[in-house]
């Protein structure tokens, strides 16, 4: 499909994007839920590298000689020899010795590192580069050079993409939530529901490296849809347990029912809730290997009007999840996803494409440009697209 | 028979008493400062606009001194609404409090009055009472000195002591002065001995005018020191060398039990570990003594008390929700013949409690009914999340369906009030709830909660008020000599 080359490994199923992690009752905050996920056994050869974060120190493993670590791509530390700050480019793996360099991005402290686009509105570079590594990732531009295609299209693809994300200080109630929200025993993830809509997710291996870096949710990249259902949705209801008491003769029955109650919020989260993620058909990419651990992003279908989560995990060798962080994409982005996914589907043809989506190529032109692609075609094709759409209008 | 606006005055006053005890306008784990103050002052608000003798009535019970200083500071605000009935009792319960409120919040209330431009005949009188019967006002100028002097030009009164009045007004054009600790404080600016003999808090600021060493310090000054300060500095003395360790060491066994558990609360895991017996045996001592004739009498009591992240608190009251709930854990294991204390965490040591982790209440009173109590105490804040509602629902259903006999009774004690609700946040509708402050209070409170189930009327409760004002320290009697000034 493109110089990449996508490996349309569909090994990991819907189910086993949570596999291994057991669902526990949701804490509400204003027009936030959080879903804490639990896992019953750590997972102790697999820890975020302690010295991309400076957090803890290495945690030592009786009878375990070396773990392997994760990078993850938006944690920004004093990593390089000369310590000026690094973002770590994509999420890594790495073996537990420190000496083992990581790839990592050199930052440049000049204005466009944080932008502000508008009041309230960050563009900053350590989780955009995640973002815009996804897309270009997929995206590298038109893989047949029609005439209609700039020569900007061609000689450098869709590269460099900027897309405009709130930060989580941005989004109404999102900080005051994660501070009042209370770690469960052994939880290793969470999912974020703002408004009821699931924002993204985000699962680490063990409990500890939660722990550190629950707090940096509120710095982690939330696209247009979730700040817009945050700010004007009310409160969310609680899903408040409720027992019959028809039946109920003893403590052990009362029991009982209680922990029925548990394990039907479980079921219903998993199958309604997170229906969105968990059920759509991604496309996933493998990146990386190491040992028992697999690093892999993957993409949404870019179904219009529906549920779309970009993201990566780390799956162990039995296909569980044991790191994995998502993105919600807003409308917007979608829309934008949908046109290239056609446009690759078919070999980046203009008539094709529109052929397929029923509309005449004129339109087509116009409707890449409104997405934000004009710069992708040739001026000159895109004049004859506005004068063509001008003389059907009259 | 009880008319229907009777029931809501009685549940109103629960209502408040709840927030009175618990609220105290700083930040709460779940709201702000400034939604805790709102919240608060809409209360004061409509009690005193509804029902402004039971609004005075409050003063006689156990509240904290935020809101007792707040209702005194409306009813003097609004003195000339009252009618002449209302102001003899309202003279009376106001007098009593103020001499049970800790003299820097008085003076804080005088000056608070003061902002509001509030100098009525009461208002004076009140102070010239509540001065004449203060111990030592030389002291209290020396202490307070800035409160004393703004209440006196506030109110126009001249103090009793000629020698005071100089000294606040005009303290250096004296040479000498007769009062002992007025003499020592005028010798505090150029010699350090007598730094040592003032209150603690006045010679601190002496010490770093002199550069005394802090550790040198503490060890002359700890004499000096009261009880509260003395647990304060604990630490600070550990750290300035076994010499000041000596000197500020105190029997932890003759602390108040909440602060004592505030202060093993306050120390790092590991010291715990090592003090265990000291720790402990000061908290069973400081149980056994508040529950006094009562200790061992309760039968069997099982506690459910919430150590989950929630009961830290905030950073202003750090920890007090746990606090609350390990003091309370002591004194129940005092007043039970046998007793069961269940934390939520699942954790078994008092002593290491900490707040970490969620909330799963419903659970835990489920383990605490299966033991089989006469009495079930529970202490949390009401946050129940995992799952949410659970506790109401097992405890609706236990008291619907497996005890409709009433054979256990369950309590629900708040240390948290809750600005958004304007009361302390409830489990279930079965189960009364009432605020707590100190674990000092748990026996008295566990029979407002009586009132808070709705089996009693306004008539008990006024009763009640009734009975608690005659409790109140007397006024104090005017002296026969006043100077005019």
């Amino acid at each position: 499909m493109t110089s990449h080359g996508l490996d349309a490994d569909m090994s990991v199923t819907r189910a086993g994007l949570l596999d291994g992690l057991m669902t526990r009752p949701g804490q509400v905050w204003g027009a936030v839920r959080l879903v804490p996920l639990v896992r019953a056994e750590p997972v102790q050869d697999l820890r975020l590298h302690p010295q991309i974060y400076g957090g803890p120190g290495v945690v030592d493993l009786p009878g375990r000689r070396h773990y392997l670590s994760y990078i993850p791509h938006g944690f920004v530390a004093e990593w390089t020899t000369d310590g000026s700050p690094a973002a770590a480019y994509g999420t890594q793996l790495s073996s537990g010795q420190p000496q083992q360099p990581v790839a990592t991005l050199r930052l440049q402290f000049h204005r466009r590192m944080a932008r502000r686009e508008a009041r309230h509105r960050l563009r900053f570079l350590p989780l955009h580069l995640a973002l815009e590594g996804y897309l270009a990732l997929h995206f590298g531009g038109p893989a047949i050079a029609w005439e209609e295609w700039s020569r900007q299209a061609l000689s450098q693809g869709l590269s460099p993409r900027a897309e405009a994300a709130y930060l989580g200080a941005d989004v109404p109630g999102l900080a005051d939530a994660l501070r009042v929200f209370e770690i469960h025993p052994g939880q290793c993830g969470v999912l974020v529901y703002l408004a009821d809509a699931l924002a993204a997710a985000f699962v680490v291996p063990h409990p500890e490296d939660y722990r550190v870096l629950h707090p940096t949710l509120v710095q982690d990249l939330y696209g247009d849809l979730v700040h817009h259902y945050a700010t004007l949705m009310p409160p969310v209801p609680d899903f408040r347990a409720r027992i019959t008491d028809h039946g109920i003769r003893s403590l052990d029955e009362l029991r009982a029912a209680a922990r029925q109650q548990t394990a039907q919020w479980a079921d219903f989260h998993d199958e309604t809730m997170a229906a969105g993620l968990l059920g759509q058909a991604n496309t996933w990419q493998r990146v990386y290997r190491m040992d028992r651990f697999t690093l892999s992003r993957f993409l949404p279908p870019f179904r219009p009007k529906q549920d779309n989560h970009i993201g990566e995990a780390i799956t162990d060798e039995h296909g569980r999840t044991v790191y994995l962080k998502t993105f919600r994409l807003s409308e917007n982005q979608v829309r934008r996803g949908h046109l290239l996914n056609r446009l690759a589907a078919h070999d980046w043809h203009l008539a094709d494409t529109a052929a397929e989506l029923g509309i005449d190529e004129a339109q087509f032109g116009l409707r890449l440009k409104t997405a934000g692609f004009g710069h992708l075609l040739r001026q000159d094709v895109l004049d004859r697209y506005r004068s063509r759409a001008q003389a059907t209008n009259r | 028979m009880e008319s229907f606006g009777d029931l809501i005055a009685a549940d109103d006053v629960l209502f408040f008493v709840n927030a009175a005890i618990t609220a105290t306008g700083q930040r709460e784990f779940h709201s702000d400062e400034g939604a805790q103050q709102l919240s608060l002052d809409f209360l004061h608000a409509y009690m005193l606009g509804n029902y402004r003798d039971l609004y005075a009535g409050v003063l006689a019970l156990d509240i904290n001194d935020h809101n007792a200083a707040l209702i005194i500071r409306r009813l003097l605000e609004t003195a000339a609404e009252a009618i002449a009935d209302q102001r003899r009792s309202e003279g009376r319960l106001i007098a009593g409090r103020l001499a049970l409120l800790p003299p820097q919040r008085v003076y804080g209330l005088f000056r608070s009055l003061r902002r509001s431009g509030v100098n009525n005949r009461r208002t004076r009188a009140l102070l010239r009472d509540w001065l004449s019967a203060r111990p030592d006002l030389a002291l209290d100028a020396v202490k307070y000195r800035s409160g004393l002097k703004q209440a006196l030009r506030h109110t126009h009164l001249a103090p009793g002591d000629a020698e005071v009045g100089t000294f606040l007004f005009a303290p250096q054009s004296s040479a000498h002065y007769d009062t002992p600790i007025l003499e020592t404080w005028r010798r505090a600016h150029y010699e350090q001995t007598a730094v040592y003999e003032l209150p603690y808090t006045v010679a601190e600021g002496f010490a770093a005018k002199h550069g005394i060493p802090r550790g040198v310090f503490l060890e002359r000054i700890a004499p000096r020191l009261t009880r509260v300060e003395r647990l304060r500095l604990q630490q600070t003395a550990r750290q300035h060398g076994p010499a000041a360790m000596e000197a500020i060491g105190t029997d932890l066994s003759r602390m108040p039990l909440t602060r004592l558990a505030g202060y093993v609360l306050s120390l790092p895991a590991a010291e715990r570990v090592s003090r265990r017996e000291e720790l402990t045996g000061a908290l069973r001592t400081a149980a056994a003594r508040v529950a006094g004739r009562h200790r061992g009498r309760w039968g069997q009591v099982t506690a459910v008390l919430d150590d989950s992240f929630s009961s830290y608190g905030s950073g202003v009251k750090r920890q007090r929700p746990l606090v609350v709930a390990l003091a309370c854990h002591y004194l129940l294991e005092a007043l039970a013949g046998r007793y069961t204390g269940l934390w939520t965490s699942g954790r078994g040591d008092a002593l290491l409690a900490h707040p970490v982790g969620p909330t799963p209440l419903g659970e835990r009173i489920l383990d605490a009914l299966s033991t089989a109590p006469e009495r079930l105490v529970i202490v949390s804040d009401g946050w129940d999340n995992a799952p949410p509602g659970l506790a109401g629902e097992v405890l609706r259903v236990w008291r619907t369906r497996l005890d409709p006999d009433r054979r256990t009774s369950v309590v629900h004690l708040n240390p948290v009030y809750d600005a958004t609700g304007f009361d302390v946040r409830r489990l279930s509708s079965s189960v009364p709830t009432a605020g707590i402050r100190d674990a000092e209070d748990l026996p008295a409170l566990v029979e407002i909660a009586q009132f808070a189930e709705g089996r009693t009327g306004l008539a008990e409760l006024r009763t009640y008020l009734d009975a608690r004002a005659a409790q109140l320290p007397p006024i104090p009697q005017r002296p026969a000599e006043r100077s005019p000034r």
